[in-house]
């Protein structure tokens, strides 16, 4: 028992004291080997140079990709094709699972929704309140409220948004959820809101466009400020209207950074996972390919189910990403 | 699943912090004075060896381990080394295979044990044997055995057959106890028919992990409906799925959890947590609850709920818990858990430390430091203070038969996969119990 009360009386500097030491050890061990590097690129001739320029500064970033992203997705499409254990080869069998329960249809119906919906009213929000602020007094104030949920994590939004669902069955019990007492307001009785689908999923849809406005009005926003005043007046001289201006002047002129917010929005809603975690688990016929993936892998212990869905996640991205790419490069052309 | 054991081995953390501050004050026993080594004769010989003991129980609950084994290493000067980690389940195959295996291992399931008998694990001595055979049902031995031969002692228990309730909202409605499950339905019907409150609060909301409160209630029931054989063959698949014997069960799971008389809105029961349910006993608003002992903890802190003594009529919010009754008063199953101690060396030191922690000395010694009961058949009631931990001795030493969590020991696509979603599924979707158990059966995997 003794022992315990010496413990608490231990100065902090001795658990401090050898963690510094290895700290000063480590940056010194560091910059002896990056002294060294240079040192024998300076000694070298100026052809080896460029050679050893290369090496040195692509050498660490590659074997990072190498380890980190090119083995996990050689492995993870390896281990599609096996079975639960990644033991045997079981050919497309994970593949023909995915595409013919029930349940994962229902998922990649989800996900589908979820990758419609969330870039296209995320952006068309964003940008008709970036507009609407454009030349607005005190816009500061608007934007930023619009702009917070930006700063709160999927889980933490996931949390708040689940009290604003919240259904309370039990009539000798208080009701906290907000929209349940909107919905009472107007005589309607609330439905359980997380339960019932496809209600459950558009919900859900509704913090993650409550999330990504944010982004969307800001980068639209500032790509507007960069629409030229003389050509805006020029329309104006022209007799051009308001929705007119909108319509011929700021979209063509903001046209690329609106591809790259919808495309970024994408890739981020076929990733969601957060959410729908915290919000309903993936029950209720809400769930997502990215949290299925996690279930079959790490809940049932089913890594080819988990593979083959990472594998069609993975496939579902290609597209996007190899659009966005031809677009950078478009635009590079122009230039 | 987990998380809630995590949460139950917080509110465990802060009684035995408790305890420990306690134990500091006063002269304990453990500083050697008032200590009589006559009691461990039978140990000694053993002097200046070493026992280490590895485990999943790290502090504070590790503290009180050593704490009521400081006798024992006194007298014996046998050294225990206490390894806690929660790294125990990926460490211990590495350590046996790489020739560094424990002395003992406290296994936290039996299936893990299973892997390593004849495979490192070593029978336990006829002393042992001997003294699990006085001590324990036939049931707790039988989870320390495999392929017949006798490897693990048990340790700890916990136990999951409670109904929550209310004692005083019990007796200012002059409801009583139930003690067979026809009773029980009796009293169900009782408090609809009365009205005041809902005889029952059910919720399988456990985020993630949602459902498995219906798996526990179909296993409580199984044990209940079929024989413990039933059980245990519905368990390892040797039965389908969608077996009549599982189907009676949860026809008659549904006679509760899908009437709405008894549960309000059938429904919600998906989105209802499992905590919010439990809640509904503390602040009146159904009158009983089914869930483990860990529920109390949560009770207490987030609340308001004083754990009180059965008994005890007269404290506001004070819950306690009653044993969900069988189906008669002579079928008396109990569900739960526990852990076993097994052993890689068998050195004499090791043996009479295994020894040690079955008999009814060393299991009233660490019940009285509190938080902790086992099934040892000596251990006296009086030891046990937690008014909950009482009811689960009591339940444990009327057990006809014991078994543990069955969605446990299924494989992982089942018991923490299919079995959770479908449970949910047939309440949230109305989905019939055909369609559910069909399901579940599809999902076993082939091999």
């Amino acid at each position: 028992m003794n022992s315990s009360f010496f413990a608490l009386t231990k100065s902090p500097w001795d658990t401090i004291g050898p963690n510094l030491l290895q700290l000063v050890l480590g940056l010194i061990a560091f910059s002896a080997i990056v002294y060294i590097c240079f040192l024998v690129a300076s000694r070298a001739s100026v052809k080896t140079q460029d050679w050893l320029k290369y090496l040195i500064f692509l050498v660490p970033a590659s074997l990072l990709l190498l380890i980190g992203l090119v083995y996990p997705t050689i492995r993870t499409l390896i281990m599609a094709f096996m079975d639960s254990d990644s033991k045997e080869f079981v050919g497309v069998d994970n593949f023909v699972w995915a595409f013919t329960m029930p349940e994962i249809l229902t998922v990649l119906k989800n996900t589908a929704i979820w990758v419609l919906l969330v870039p296209l009213l995320a952006t068309g929000l964003g940008l008709a309140v970036a507009y609407m602020t454009d030349r607005m007094k005190r816009a500061a104030v608007v934007t930023s409220l619009i702009f917070m949920p930006m700063a709160i994590s999927f889980v933490g939004a996931g949390v708040i948004w689940k009290f604003v669902y919240d259904y309370q069955p039990n009539k000798f019990k208080a009701d906290i959820g907000l929209l349940s007492a909107i919905t009472k307001a107007f005589g309607v009785t609330p439905p359980n809101w997380l339960l019932e689908a496809p209600l459950n999923t558009l919900l859900l849809i509704v913090v993650m466009i409550w999330i990504q406005t944010g982004f969307a009005m800001v980068v639209l926003g500032a790509a507007m400020k960069n629409v030229p005043d003389e050509v805006v007046e020029a329309a104006m001289l022209d007799g051009a209207k308001p929705w007119a201006r909108f319509i011929r002047i700021t979209l063509p002129m903001i046209r690329s950074t609106i591809v790259v917010v919808l495309t970024t929005t994408m890739i981020g809603t076929l990733k969601v996972f957060d959410i729908v975690r915290t919000m309903t688990g993936g029950n209720f016929s809400t769930s997502v390919i990215a949290n299925e993936m996690y279930s079959q892998s790490f809940r049932a212990m089913d890594y080819g189910h988990g593979s083959a869905l990472a594998i069609i996640l993975f496939v579902g991205c290609l597209p996007i990403i190899a659009y966005n790419i031809r677009q950078l490069r478009l635009e590079r052309t122009e230039r | 699943m987990k998380s809630s054991k995590g949460r139950a081995l917080a509110v465990a953390a802060s009684a035995a912090i408790a305890a420990l501050v306690f134990a500091g004050c006063a002269p304990a026993a453990t500083d050697g004075t008032t200590v009589n080594c006559d009691d461990y004769s039978q140990y000694k010989g053993h002097e200046g060896t070493e026992v280490e003991i590895y485990t999943t129980i790290i502090d504070p609950e590790a503290a009180l381990f050593k704490e009521s084994l400081a006798d024992f290493e006194k007298c014996t000067e046998i050294t225990i080394n206490w390894n806690g980690t929660q790294e125990f389940e990926a460490q211990i195959p590495v350590r046996v295979e790489g020739g560094t295996a424990p002395d003992l291992a406290i296994f936290p399931q039996p299936g893990l044990l299973a892997k390593f008998a004849g495979n490192g694990l070593v029978e336990a001595s006829a002393e042992v044997a001997a003294s699990v055979d006085a001590n324990y049902s036939p049931d707790w031995k039988n989870y320390g055995t495999v392929d017949g031969k006798f490897y693990a002692a048990p340790l700890g228990a916990n136990v999951k057959s409670f109904v929550w309730y209310s004692p005083k909202v019990f007796a200012d409605n002059g409801y009583t106890v139930p003690t067979t499950w026809d009773e029980l339905i009796t009293l169900s019907d009782k408090i609809a028919a009365d009205g005041k409150v809902q005889p029952w609060c059910v919720g399988f909301g456990s985020g993630e992990a949602t459902g498995w409160v219906g798996t526990d209630w179909m296993e409580d029931i199984m044990l209940r409906t079929a024989s413990p054989e039933t059980y245990d063959a519905w368990v390892t698949h040797g039965i389908k799925f969608n077996d009549p014997a599982v189907a009676k069960a949860i026809a008659q799971a549904g006679s509760i959890i899908k009437n709405p008389k008894y549960v309000g809105d059938v429904k919600s029961i998906a989105t209802t947590t499992f905590q919010a349910g439990g809640a509904g006993v503390v602040d009146g608003s159904c009158a009983m609850h089914r869930q483990a002992s860990f529920l109390g903890g949560i009770l207490k802190d987030d609340n308001g709920a004083v754990i009180v003594d059965p008994s005890d009529t007269t404290t506001e919010n004070g819950i306690s818990v009653f044993y969900f009754p069988g189906s008669s008063a002579d079928n008396k199953p109990a569900l739960g858990g526990g852990e076993f101690v097994g052993a890689f060396s068998d050195r004499p030191e090791v043996q009479a430390v295994q020894l040690y922690l079955t008999t009814p000395e060393w299991n009233n010694k660490k019940a009285k430091l509190g938080g902790w009961f086992s099934a040892n058949k000596g251990l006296d009631e009086a030891n046990v203070a937690d008014p909950v931990n009482k009811v689960a001795v009591q339940i444990l030493k009327n057990a006809t038969t014991f078994r543990f969590d069955g969605s446990d020991v299924m494989p992982a696509a089942v018991g923490a996969g299919s079995f959770w979603k479908e449970m949910t599924a047939w309440v949230a979707e109305g989905k019939s119990d055909k369609a559910v158990l069909d399901a579940i059966e599809k999902s076993w995997p082939k091999k």
